[in-house]
């Protein structure tokens, strides 16, 4: 059977979403064929568009490889909302949208005129997803934040540490890239029951109360047990050697877990049966949990012999669970990934040959592509107004001269705005 | 159907469509999101029931099958049958149910389903409407496809474990498994995908989900900053580093009673925030000089020292050494600063923003029997709320239901269903 080409062919998107989150969920529609409009702001880019990594290491809004990252198959309009001529022009892509995704604290659409209640009256059957750190109501909805506070609030920092040590709060934005397969599960439900139905929507989605889901069983333990799950290193109640092992050479550790007494006795057949496996106290799940300390003492003796792939394979060419421990650098080397095309290669303007992070998934009649590079700052103005708006070349000069699309302020002018919002 | 049914599947994201689940702990929270978004799943065990209800923890912390809350949670707002989709009954039936199912969801090792003659090949020719998702830690395809592998090992294979965790130390995982959730919740999102363009264009097809490649998305700075830099980013304890500069941020900061996650920002997103703390440490009377002279307009992380960082941060230090997180926090909200309390399950049991918004949802488990609050829905709706949480199904519960009742199979065909170990 022949599918369409592109899922979402046909479906607009409007995205006044920025910094991973919301970015990151309309991803999912714009990789499977959605046309997604960024409306960015020249004073006051997209967190990801000054953050680093830079192309050359030089800092520019259009060489950021974070931001590139989740604005693949994008396109990108700059508009000053703080003008009424923009706001025209973010209406009039929204009357012609299906969905409109953001991701600022809650005030902030208010403050443009662009809530739900506004948008529609443009599109009566609009779709409107609002991921924010708290959701839309709530004495809390207010507070400015980043994923990485809702890592502290959700639960996630609390789980990270050594037993009865001070917790190790994590710099990535846990939360942030979790959010968005939830956001995608409930936006697409949303498209198809306008589909059926002809009615939109609110969807208010708040990353401190989906990133619960994640450690709902930990809250079913404190609610009915009083039970406070904490941080527990790497161990795990039910396996043994259980954890990340030493390896040769600088920073290298490779990941093993043993399950069963029979996972334990291969392992004890790779590591050649040394003199030490032989003793009674490691034959068990529960000898090896009361000796735990010792057998991870031993386990990396042998681990620190040899680099981690070796340990690896090894121990997964007897069937027990043991991973290396990959960086970035062995992720873009990864025989596994590359197998599967993990990473789409594009050809940017200002980045050059540039490895896009592709879907975690492949759809066997329909796979997500790269069908276009991220975009510079404001690149399809011209386009989206001439062509998609039918806006005159007189009006849209006009609209250029008075600032409309924001101008590109020098850096101090930059700053001064920043202050002001 | 009744009325009655007919008037809630309207107020349903998605109309009941039907989803055969065959998955194990790792793919549990995919059908479950679908269950919510308003599918009818069919959690399908085996006799007996499946060998994930062990995992703990336990309601009263005893070890029980029918009282694990890592089932209860992942399981809920599921119907359950139970089913030996390795006899050759079993195969049949499965099969009937396929033919009018709309999506089976599976996470058994790669081939395994294609051996048993149930792969996606098999039962699109039953039915070429299925959507068949396949959740595994590396994917159907590719060198690892064999591996064996855990959650931490998952973790080790896709770097966010060599970003978390102390230099120097060995690299920690998240102590409750998360890689699994990962790929469950994004393989709910790609079935959803699937289904739209079926309900666009007819035909289903096979969703291969890869759990490395899920927990990927994590780490997605550390990627371009290889390629582009040749930079591979490390953990740092509990710092920022390498992101906005490569000097180290202090993440984590200890008061009275626990922690709390702060960080200066730069750029004009932390002028409102870094404003708001140098006010509040001025009225504590800790404000330095070199903080109060700050013009946050033009302050710039990347040209920040570490010497001038950690003179920056000691007041800051002091200011929350004398406050609970409690107090620490509810200045921040009033003040509009970023910070957050770092929450054990008891604060957020009692977090004041949840209940304001009715997050917890009351379950009836009439078995125990007990009412037990539920995270509630993972996003609130204006037009189609999503389903309350129902309590997981106990093991072969809806037999009778799905055998009797749909497939008709008589009283007498049951009971031997039943003595022959096929339900």
């Amino acid at each position: 059977m022949d599918l369409a080409e592109k899922v979402f062919e046909g479906i607009h998107i409007v995205d006044f979403g920025w910094a991973i989150a919301g970015p990151l969920s309309l991803k999912y529609l714009a990789d499977y064929g959605a046309t997604v409009i960024c409306i960015e702001s020249l004073q006051r880019p997209d967190l990801l568009r000054i953050s680093a990594p830079f192309k050359d290491g030089v800092s520019n809004i259009n060489r950021a490889g974070y931001f590139s990252y989740f604005a693949a198959n994008k396109y990108s309009v700059s508009l000053d909302l703080n003008k009424d001529a923009a706001k025209e022009i973010a209406r009039k892509l929204v009357a012609r949208a299906d969905i409109v995704g953001d991701s600022h604290r809650p005030g902030v659409l208010e403050k443009w005129g662009l809530d739900y209640d506004e948008l529609s009256k443009i599109k009566p059957d609009i779709i409107l997803i609002r991921s924010s750190n708290q959701g839309l109501t709530g004495p809390a909805a207010m507070q400015p934040g980043l994923g990485n506070h809702i890592n502290g609030l959700g639960g996630i920092v609390n789980l990270v540490g050594m037993p009865d040590e001070e917790p190790i709060c994590p710099m990535v934005a846990y939360t942030d890239y979790c959010i968005p397969h939830f956001a995608a599960s409930v936006l697409i439900g949303a498209l198809d029951y306008r589909r059926k139905t002809g009615k939109g929507q609110l969807i208010d989605l708040s990353q401190f109360e989906a990133g619960l889901q994640l450690i709902a069983p930990l809250l079913l333990d404190y609610s009915t047990n009083g039970v406070e799950a904490k941080a527990n290193g790497n161990s795990c109640e039910y396996a043994a050697p259980h954890g990340v092992y030493r390896c040769k050479g600088e920073d290298q550790w490779c990941a093993i877990t043993v399950f069963s007494d029979d996972e334990w006795q291969a392992m004890c057949k790779v590591m050649g049966k040394p003199e030490w496996t032989k003793n009674g106290k490691f034959s068990t799940l529960p000898g090896r949990k009361r000796n735990e300390t010792e057998l991870n003492h031993l386990v990396e003796q042998w681990t620190s012999q040899y680099k981690p792939e070796h340990v690896m394979m090894l121990l997964q060419n007897e069937g027990v669970a043991a991973g290396a421990v990959l960086n970035a650098q062995d992720l873009c080397n990864d025989v596994q990934l590359k197998e599967r095309e993990c990473f789409w290669s594009g050809d940017h303007k200002e980045l050059g040959m540039f490895s896009y992070l592709g879907q975690p998934s492949r759809l066997s009649q329909t796979p997500a592509k790269l069908y276009r590079d991220a975009p510079s700052l404001g690149e399809h103005n011209e386009y989206i107004c001439l062509e998609i708006l039918g806006m005159s070349e007189d009006e849209y000069a006009q609209c250029a001269i008075e600032g409309v699309f924001g101008q590109c302020p020098d850096e101090s002018m930059q700053k001064e705005q920043h202050s002001k919002t | 159907m009744s009325d009655m049914d007919r008037m809630d599947e309207e107020k349903c994201l998605i109309r009941s469509p039907r989803v055969l689940d065959l998955t194990d702990k790792n793919g549990y929270l995919c059908s479950r999101i679908l269950a919510d978004l308003g599918a009818d799943v069919i959690k399908i065990e085996k006799p007996g029931g499946d060998s994930d209800r062990s995992i703990g923890p336990f309601y009263q912390s005893t070890p029980n099958r029918d009282r694990s809350l890592f089932w209860f949670a992942y399981n809920a707002n599921k119907r359950g049958i139970t089913l030996k989709i390795d006899s050759d009954e079993g195969k049949q039936i499965l099969k009937t149910l396929a033919g009018k199912a709309d999506f089976i969801i599976e996470s058994f090792p790669p081939g395994y389903m294609n051996e048993l003659g149930l792969g996606y090949s098999n039962l699109r020719r039953i039915n070429p409407r299925i959507i068949y998702t396949s959740i595994t830690p590396f994917g159907q395809t590719g060198p690892y496809k064999e591996f064996k592998a855990s959650d931490l090992v998952v973790m080790a294979m896709s770097g966010l474990l060599y970003m978390t965790g102390r230099p120097g130390e060995a690299p920690l995982r998240i102590s409750f498994p998360q890689s699994f959730l990962l790929a469950a919740a994004h393989a709910a999102a790609a079935s959803m995908i699937a289904y739209f363009c079926r309900e666009t264009t007819g035909g289903g097809q096979h969703v291969d989900v890869s759990a490395q490649e899920c927990v990927l998305w994590e780490i997605s700075n550390a990627i371009p900053s290889w390629n582009l830099n040749q930079k591979a980013l490390k953990r740092a304890g509990s710092y920022m580093s390498g992101r906005w500069a490569d000097i180290k941020q202090k993440l984590l900061w200890k008061c009275r009673d626990g922690y709390v996650v702060f960080y200066i920002l730069s750029g004009g997103f932390g002028v409102k925030t870094n404003r708001g703390m140098v006010a509040w440490l001025q009225e504590e009377g800790l404000a330095t000089k070199l903080l109060a002279d700050v013009d946050w307009t033009v302050f710039d992380m990347s040209k920040q020292t570490q010497e001038r960082q950690e003179q920056m941060e000691a007041p800051i230090a002091e200011l929350f050494s004398r406050h609970t997180k409690a107090e620490l926090y509810r200045e921040a909200l009033k003040r509009k600063i970023m910070l957050c309390p770092v929450s054990t399950p008891r604060d957020i049991c009692e977090n004041t923003q949840l209940r304001a918004r009715n997050f917890w949802v009351e379950v009836d488990h009439p078995e125990i029997p007990a009412q037990i609050a539920y995270p509630g829905p993972f996003a609130k709706l204006s037009e189609t709320p999503l389903a309350m949480a129902k309590r997981a199904p106990l093991p072969g519960e809806h037999n009778l239901e799905i055998y009797e009742k749909e497939l008709t199979f008589s009283k007498r065909d049951l009971a031997l269903l039943h003595q022959s170990g096929i339900i």
